[in-house]
């Protein structure tokens, strides 16, 4: 472990151990990388790293939603994507192997939705197409070709026509994907 | 349907009512056993429960390793040991109840403080003794989930060329990707076909049966040893490559060899059905398994959602394997889009319908050139063989195969060409590409087993002859010595020596094995003149032509699915109408497959770049399979007829001496097993039990067909009924303000 950082105590280890889906030692890694992320002058588990640092880690590095995803999982009061400790470990939890669909999906929901307002709507999946898509102008779709791939999204996944995908919605879809589980994984 | 909806909600509800009734009952148990817990772990064990926590400590100052939980259960072993069985069963109900709470809050979407603060109120009751017996419990379950997590991790490692097939995958879409999925697939199943025939035939033959060069079949004749480690002959299968366990001849038709009485003659038959029977088990198999994940067209309609939402791959950290990722997404929307615009367009529909029928009449002529062209050669090839072989040079002797494999490789050129008069689909467009191969390569295989049964009947009768000349040649050699018929010593004559029949099987199985190399070869010659030169020629000439040659006339070359995937059908199904009569061919198969996928996968990257126009092929797979059981059924007419209508060679093979190759399985039945077998086995085989079982199958086809039908249908309407519920709440929902007024 780092020399001036401090060991995590036994019986926070635990308690974490029972309510993450990540094993003792992913926990242990975890802090380990958190350690090195934060400040050396810095305290322990109440001490916040900032965004841009988080997202220096090679496994966000290339992730298009990586924004997103400081976003969701901050629990700050400043709203600027800074993680705790024990945030971090929320987000290693929900993309871990093991954690359950219902987490997932939820939290997948949560990422999507850029504009927090609880349910994806035309412009939410505007922007997540084009997160998909890459950033060089080449690779992103047409207008025309946009319109339609949103329509046909709508049509799919919108049961009640509201013209929105709400969380129910969205789960419902989600939950007969073969490949949905598999690929919202991040492993450190 | 209305009631049965109603009935299964009032049902569900009354099951949860009951279950937050249980749970309630529960939770004052467990407070009552946690007070009766605190009363009996005060007073029995709080030194040792002093003691325990002493030890905690001390092994908290320790560094952190794999064996601080197996001291924590030693230790925890010991304050067990201590307690009596029926306080040691009310913590472990304790402990059940814990672990049930623990799991629900694990599943919860909540920050990690909200978890802590909601953990400590439920277990403010917490006690020493069942916190270390959870530890035991726990540490036990979290290594079976990770063992079981491993062994998934190394079952998805083990499938081959995964990362090359994903690759290419990501580069040119997924219907150049599903080709070489195909071919993956059915390297499969020729490793299982290989290992049947090597197994069970080629093994115990060279092990246990008669060695080389002890009785006739086995040896080289004398006339031909000159000329038999030749590479020319060697490469012809020829020489002593012709008398080896590669082919029928070979084998010897004792019924028991070596030891352990391998019944050689039975195992030969019986991988031959079996190889066939386990080759259509895996193809129905596996056009069930895609007809089923297709769904009843439920699942597919999720299409753009499953892509815009499940597409992105969290666990790419490399920013090159991004790019790929973004590219590879953005393919498969435009894919997706095309194919919803191409549902809908609509042009003149006069035009269009011309020009396809001219595009097929001239497809009509091709194919009838084609067989013509066939016929004629093998006619040609007919009279060279009358008039002796020995007298043409190599052109002459290979027409045949050459003739098929050039037609094999220029006509679907044609096709392609000819079907851009069509305008359809890309993916229909492949379908109807992928028919007239088909027909073509079809026409090209039966005349090529025409062309064998003319050429078994001239040996049957050359088999004749021999077999008179044989009486004459052994009267022959007995003339020199005893003059009168009492039985003589065998006078000993090399094996070499003795005449032998025309081998027709041998003959069979040769003309398999060169038509599959012939085809081989074309394909790499095709593959590196066509794709690799090519793409040399442009890269190397671009700079000093008048033209731009990348973008121009020759260009890079695209993959060509529809001419692979059929090369690759045809190509198993002349292993399946060969493998009888050659049993080297799945090995021969085997290797073929193993190099043709690294060949084409370097291949594909190096010189080709994707089509222009994409499209998925997930409704291609049934496609493909389909195919291939249609071939699997009509290359095995061919060897089934032979083997039940053609008498087997007289001196040659397992079966020799037989009327017909099935009587291996009478002459089993009677002299292996017991005697109510054989009575039983013959009644089961009589017509009057057949015909009402086939029946009987027939009936239950139709039944299935007719459930499964019906149930897509109540599917489909169950879907609407959301719908409309969902619009009924959402009229509601809009009408209620204006109620509340």
């Amino acid at each position: 472990m780092g020399g001036t950082s401090s060991k995590l105590p036994k019986d926070l280890l635990s308690e974490y151990q029972e309510l993450t889906f990540l094993t003792k030692q992913e926990i242990l890694m975890a802090h380990k990388i958190f350690s090195e992320l934060q400040d050396r002058e810095n305290g322990l588990y109440s001490s916040r790293v900032s965004m841009e640092k988080i997202l220096t880690l090679p496994e966000l590095k290339s992730n298009p939603f990586r924004k997103r995803i400081c976003h969701v999982f901050s629990t700050s009061d400043m709203k600027d994507g800074s993680l705790s400790f024990e945030d971090f470990l929320d987000l290693l939890s929900a993309f871990s192997d093991s954690a359950t669909l219902e987490i997932k999906s939820h939290y997948a929901f949560r990422i999507f939705d850029f504009d927090d307002d609880g349910t994806l709507d035309a412009r939410d999946l505007e922007k997540l197409v084009n997160s998909l898509t890459g950033e060089t102008d080449d690779t992103r779709l047409t207008g025309e070709e946009m319109r339609q791939l949103i329509s046909n999204i709508l049509e799919e996944s919108d049961i009640d026509k509201d013209g929105t995908v709400n969380l129910s919605e969205f789960q419902h879809v989600i939950s007969r994907s073969p490949d949905f589980v598999s690929s919202f994984k991040i492993v450190l | 349907m209305n009631s049965a909806f109603t009935t299964w909600k009032w049902r569900k509800t009354l099951r949860e009512v009951r279950r937050s009734r249980q749970q309630l009952q529960r939770r004052e148990q467990l407070r009552w056993t946690l007070k009766e817990q605190r009363r009996n772990m005060r007073n029995a064990t709080k030194q040792q429960g002093k003691r325990v926590r002493n030890m905690k400590k001390e092994s908290e100052s320790k560094s952190e390793s794999d064996s601080a939980p197996e001291s924590k259960d030693n230790q925890a072993v010991g304050v067990l040991g201590s307690l009596t069985p029926e306080e040691l069963e009310k913590l472990k109900e304790a402990v059940d109840e814990r672990k049930k709470l623990i799991a629900t809050m694990r599943g919860k979407p909540w920050p990690m403080k909200k978890k802590l603060v909601v953990l400590s109120c439920v277990l403010s009751q917490g006690v020493t003794g069942v916190f270390i017996i959870s530890f035991l419990y726990y540490s036990n379950c979290q290594k079976w989930m990770k063992f079981q997590r491993d062994f998934e991790n190394f079952k998805t490692a083990c499938i081959p060329w995964e990362m090359k097939i994903k690759e290419i995958e990501s580069h040119f879409g997924s219907s150049v990707a599903s080709y070489f999925i195909f071919l993956r697939w059915m390297y499969g199943i020729n490793m299982i076909l290989f290992g049947l025939t090597f197994g069970l035939v080629m093994v115990p033959e060279a092990l246990m049966g008669k060695p080389y060069g002890s009785i006739p079949r086995k040896t080289v004749p004398r006339e031909e040893e000159a000329s038999a480690m030749n590479f020319a002959i060697l490469w012809d299968f020829g020489g002593y490559a012709k008398y080896s366990v590669l082919f029928y001849g070979y084998y010897n038709s004792q019924r028991a060899i070596g030891w352990l009485k391998f019944r050689l003659p039975l195992s030969y038959f019986l991988v031959g059905v079996g190889t066939v029977a386990y080759s259509y088990m895996v193809v129905i198999r596996t056009m069930a398994r895609n007809a089923n994940e297709e769904g009843g067209g439920d699942d597919t309609s999720f299409n753009f959602s499953w892509k815009t939402f499940t597409s992105w791959d969290y666990l790419i950290g490399n920013p090159e394997t991004a790019d790929n990722k973004f590219a590879s997404i953005t393919t498969s929307f435009k894919e997706a889009i095309v194919e919803e615009q191409e549902s809908r367009k609509d042009d003149n529909i006069h035009l269009t319908r011309f020009l396809r029928v001219l595009a097929n009449f001239l497809v009509l002529c091709c194919l009838a050139g084609s067989g013509y062209l066939i016929y004629f050669v093998v006619r040609r090839s007919q009279k060279f063989a009358l008039l002796g072989l020995e007298n043409y040079g190599w052109w002459e002797r290979n027409e045949v195969n050459m003739v098929m494999s050039l037609l094999g490789m220029f006509c679907p050129m044609l096709f392609d060409v000819i079907s851009t008069l069509e305008n359809y689909h890309p993916r229909v467009a492949l379908q109807w590409q992928l028919g007239r191969i088909f027909a073509l390569f079809l026409g090209n295989l039966y005349t090529f087993i025409i062309a064998l049964m003319d050429a078994i009947q001239l040996k049957r009768a050359e088999e004749e002859i021999v077999k008179k000349n044989m009486t004459i040649w052994q009267a022959n050699l007995y003339n020199g010595t005893v003059p009168d018929n009492s039985t003589a010593p065998p006078i000993t004559v090399h094996p070499a020596d003795i005449p032998r029949g025309p081998c027709w099987e041998t003959m069979v199985g040769q003309e398999f094995v060169r038509l599959i190399i012939s085809d081989t070869m074309t394909t790499y010659i095709t593959l590196l003149i066509g794709d690799f030169l090519r793409a040399v020629l442009v890269r190397f000439l671009n700079n000093c032509w008048c033209w731009d040659l990348e973008y121009g006339f020759p260009s890079y070359s695209e993959f060509d699915v529809s001419g692979n995937v059929l090369g690759l059908i045809f190509n198993q199904g002349m292993i399946w109408m060969g493998a009888f009569y050659a049993p080297c061919l799945p090995a021969l198969n085997l290797l073929r497959l193993h190099v043709s996928m690294y060949l084409q996968c370097w291949a594909v990257m190096c010189c080709n770049v994707p089509q222009e126009r994409v499209f998925k092929a997930s409704g291609s797979n049934n496609f493909y399979m389909a195919m291939l059981l249609v071939i699997l059924f009509l290359s095995t007419l061919p060897a089934i007829y032979t083997i039940v209508s053609i008498p087997p060679s007289f001196d040659c093979g397992p079966f020799s001496g037989k009327t017909r190759m099935f009587d291996v399985i009478q002459e089993t039945l009677e002299s292996d097993f017991p005697a109510w077998f054989g009575k039983m086995f013959s009644y089961a085989s009589n017509p009057g039990l057949v015909l009402p079982f086939l029946l009987l199958l027939v009936l239950a086809i139709y039944y299935l067909q007719s459930t499964s039908k019906t149930y897509k249908r109540v599917n489909m309407e169950l879907k609407k009924k959301l719908q409309t519920v969902s619009w009924e709440v959402q009229m509601y929902v809009q009408m209620s303000p204006t109620v509340n007024d």
